[in-house]
């Protein structure tokens, strides 16, 4: 591969402000603001509708934001002097002529690249599809479109990479050469955004994570403190607030979460509900609820991304 | 521009559909240029329209006329539906993304399809017109008549006629940005071009005010181009002179391409 242009890494941030999108009576994209950063893969998470796809067509330039901003490096992408050296982007696995071969496909946009014709072989090479150049895409299975969606976003040796929906269709063994693939690139420096509708997915790919439901921001931390919230957390629920209160105190244990107003419920982490049911005992403290709940970082996923009951927005709630 | 322009002269001849299109119309025009030469060399009665001063034998130098342009009476459909699918292929495969994605300047995209579509319709013009006037030489020379392939103005009828079949392809990639539905687009070509466009003409000449209208239509501009026809030689219109078709046939694809600008190149890609 090429070594990539030592661009300074703020040019590799891509930046989404107050970005919304309306769609006739849909509100697809609602007021988005996060970052993607150099050197990490950062996965982009929510069900389907939750605006990825619209995000990040906006981000290209091709879907005109209602209001707000997207830049990559501090610019649109239509100011992006030659926007295929900076950002490779694949949205669809479908985005191909039928009855053009692989190599054609991706010896047709090396002139806007500004690549030689053999930098096409090369990425074909490197996203083990080198022994298919010569096979019309019209007879692909859905992983070898994948693949070959990947190396067209690589022929400019880009130091941003837009990936939506990268690991469908792709077989167990796919996905982990994806994964080793894309830890890779973000490992040169590069700026590497995922998106999924499933956690679990990209949960060994990702660093940081970026999560949207209904248009809406939810959650973007790194993967780790995602982690951190989905640790098994023991609910203790006690009539006496001020005895529950001492009770934490003595036992040392630490809270998740702010607790509630009336006090007399407390989520806790790093203990579990026998240590904490002894105590009580010991202490005469009555107890209501003692609890264990432990979602996985799936279920908090899930938990995130699930439709509220008193819908917030109910011009989307249809 | 030039990016551009390699790029959409790549997505053409990458694909088989230009030669297939390319091939069936060396075959229309080697079937129809002999069959149309013999008519003519026989002095075949013409018919009579009304309103046309028609019938009878044609005169000699109407082989040029009605013989060597009829790749461009008959045969322009070709280069017009491959413009146009330079367009709605796009739409079709959703390629449409990654062209904006490598040239997000969409004027751009647009001004590079209507000149790689004119260098691909010169392609057509040239091969088309070498057939009719291959094809319909040699049935005038069995038939011991002057092929006036010595003539410089035939010549330029030749000549004039690949330039107006090269237009007809521009005027396709504008229609396209008009119409993207592929399917749409080739039944509303066929339909105006084998039956609206010659039945409108012959209505109208029958009538004392629509002569004026009718050589406005972008087939009687591009046989003007070429400098003759057979619906002419038919007396069916009045055509304008060769320069004006030039300017009216790419007016019509400068037409269609500012629509298709302002509408399917400005809209969301989604």
């Amino acid at each position: 591969m090429a070594t990539t242009k030592p661009l300074p890494s703020h040019d590799r941030v891509i930046a989404v402000s107050h970005l919304s999108k309306t769609f006739g009576p849909v509100r697809a994209v609602d007021d988005l603001t996060f970052e993607v950063h150099p050197g990490r893969v950062t996965g982009f998470l929510g069900p389907n509708g939750a605006g990825k796809t619209t995000t990040l067509r906006m981000l290209l330039g091709l879907v005109r934001p209602t209001s707000g901003t997207a830049t990559i490096g501090g610019r649109p992408y239509h100011r992006l002097p030659r926007p295929l050296r900076t950002v490779g982007a694949a949205l669809e696995a479908s985005s191909f002529h039928p009855g053009r071969t692989a190599l054609d496909h991706l010896r047709t946009y090396a002139p806007q690249v500004g690549v030689p014709d053999a930098r096409a072989s090369e990425v074909l090479d490197l996203v083990g599809l080198g022994g298919a150049a010569d096979r019309r895409v019209g007879g692909f299975s859905l992983g070898m479109r994948q693949r070959l969606a990947l190396a067209t976003t690589l022929l400019g040796d880009p130091p941003v990479l837009l990936l939506d929906e990268p690991a469908n269709g792709l077989d167990p063994e796919g996905i982990r050469w994806l994964r080793v693939f894309l830890r890779a690139l973000a490992a040169e420096g590069r700026t590497v955004l995922v998106s999924s509708h499933v956690l679990s997915e990209v949960e060994q790919t990702v660093d940081d994570v970026v999560i949207i439901a209904r248009g809406r921001l939810v959650h973007a931390s790194p993967l780790d403190d995602l982690v951190r919230l989905a640790r098994p957390q023991v609910r203790v629920v006690s009539p006496d607030a001020a005895g529950l209160t001492a009770l934490l105190a003595r036992g040392g244990w630490t809270r998740a979460g702010d607790p509630d107003a009336t006090g007399h419920a407390v989520d806790l982490v790093d203990v579990d509900a026998a240590t904490v049911g002894a105590a009580a005992f010991a202490a005469g403290l009555e107890l209501h609820e003692l609890s264990t709940r432990n979602p996985g970082l799936e279920g908090l996923f899930l938990d995130m991304v699930a439709t509220p009951a008193a819908p917030t927005h109910p011009e989307v709630a249809a | 521009m030039g990016a551009a322009l390699r790029t959409e002269y790549r997505k053409l001849v990458t694909t088989r559909l230009w030669w297939v299109l390319l091939l069936a119309m060396v075959g229309y025009m080697a079937f129809i240029a002999p069959i149309m030469a013999f008519v003519v060399t026989q002095g075949g009665d013409m018919g009579t329209v009304p309103g046309g001063e028609g019938g009878g034998p044609l005169p000699p130098d109407a082989i040029v006329r009605t013989v060597y342009t009829i790749a461009v009476t008959l045969g322009y459909t070709f280069p017009l539906v491959v413009g146009t699918l330079a367009v709605t292929t796009e739409f079709r495969h959703q390629t449409i993304t990654p062209t904006l994605l490598a040239e997000p300047r969409r004027s751009v995209v647009l001004g590079a399809k209507l000149l790689a579509g004119a260098v691909l319709g010169l392609v057509f013009g040239v091969v088309g017109t070498a057939t009719v006037a291959g094809a319909g030489a040699l049935v005038v020379s069995l038939a011991g008549q002057p092929t006036y392939l010595d003539l410089a103005s035939t010549w330029r009828v030749l000549a004039l006629s690949a330039v107006a079949l090269a237009l007809w392809a521009v005027v396709g990639v504008g229609f396209g940005s008009v119409l993207t539905n592929q399917v749409a687009a080739i039944v509303v070509i066929l339909a105006f071009t084998q039956f609206l466009e010659p039945l409108l003409r012959f209505g109208l000449a029958a009538t004392s005010w629509g002569d004026g209208i009718a050589r406005f239509f972008p087939g009687a501009a591009a046989e003007a181009l070429s400098g003759g026809s057979l619906y002419a030689e038919m007396g069916a219109t009045q055509l304008l002179s060769p320069l004006q078709g030039a300017a009216v046939l790419i007016g019509y694809a400068l037409l269609f391409a500012a629509i298709g600008r302002f509408t399917t190149f400005r809209r969301d890609i989604t």
